[in-house]
């Protein structure tokens, strides 16, 4: 009877780890795509502000930068589907 | 920067249009992976990826668009905060189909990294084509001649 138990709070367990692990992985791999976006969006905003002129451009190449940065936390989100339990 | 500036033609948001294109026009080849994969539940869940892709490219060009119109600060706040509720839409959109019988997990995970992957790869190539040669940028067809 406390084997059975002990098997089924262990499951039980592994399922809470699991759930824990898929959600700190998906956050922390949100973290380097935040810093990178903030980045880019940072740099852009300062070459529309000293050449307005070119901000087309630069708003054609920051959002392709964003995507591909986001890109990144894609994959976080895919662990994170195959994580769940 | 004016709001004359983010008029219909945003480059972000004409941007977000030609990726939902090129989506559409790949489209074929991922249902079918997804097929090949898991048979109906794939064909959905690939059907579903490309979506939320398309969706999430919609979604980010719109808020640059709205945000630039208000101020430089204000596109900075709105692309982070918009970052983050794209990311919880694509978790909570994945959460609520996850336990349908029909989802499955590999042709979605394959579909959404390859085709989000892939169609900026080929966006970038089309946009890096137009700026280094301008003059064979694609024409906007004209609406002037309508008029003769």
């Amino acid at each position: 009877m406390l084997n059975v138990l002990a098997e089924t709070a262990t499951g039980e367990m592994l399922e809470g780890l699991k759930a824990i692990g898929a959600g700190l992985g998906y956050g922390l791999a949100a973290i380097g795509p935040g810093i990178g976006i903030g980045t880019v969006v940072g740099n852009a905003i300062s070459s529309m502000a000293r050449q307005p002129e070119s901000a087309g451009m630069v708003r054609t190449t920051m959002f392709l930068g964003i995507a591909f940065t986001e890109a990144l936390a894609l994959i976080g989100f895919v662990v994170f589907i195959l994580l769940l339990p | 920067m004016s709001a004359a500036s983010t008029s219909l033609d945003a480059p972000e948001v004409s941007i977000a249009r030609d990726l939902a294109r090129r989506a559409l026009f790949i489209s074929p080849i991922f249902l079918l992976i997804g097929v090949a994969i898991d048979g109906v539940g794939g064909l959905i869940s690939s059907g579903l990826a490309l979506a939320l892709v398309a969706f999430n490219f919609f979604l980010g060009a719109k808020i640059i668009s709205r945000a630039i119109a208000i101020s430089l600060n204000t596109l900075y706040g709105a692309v982070l905060f918009g970052y983050l509720i794209r990311l919880g839409l694509m978790a909570v959109a994945v959460l609520i189909v996850r336990n349908a019988d029909w989802f499955a997990t590999v042709p979605f995970a394959i579909t959404l990294l390859i085709t989000h992957l892939g169609l900026l790869i080929w966006e970038t190539k089309h946009v890096s084509l137009s700026l280094a040669f301008p003059g064979v940028m694609p024409a906007k067809p004209s609406t002037d001649n309508f008029q003769e």
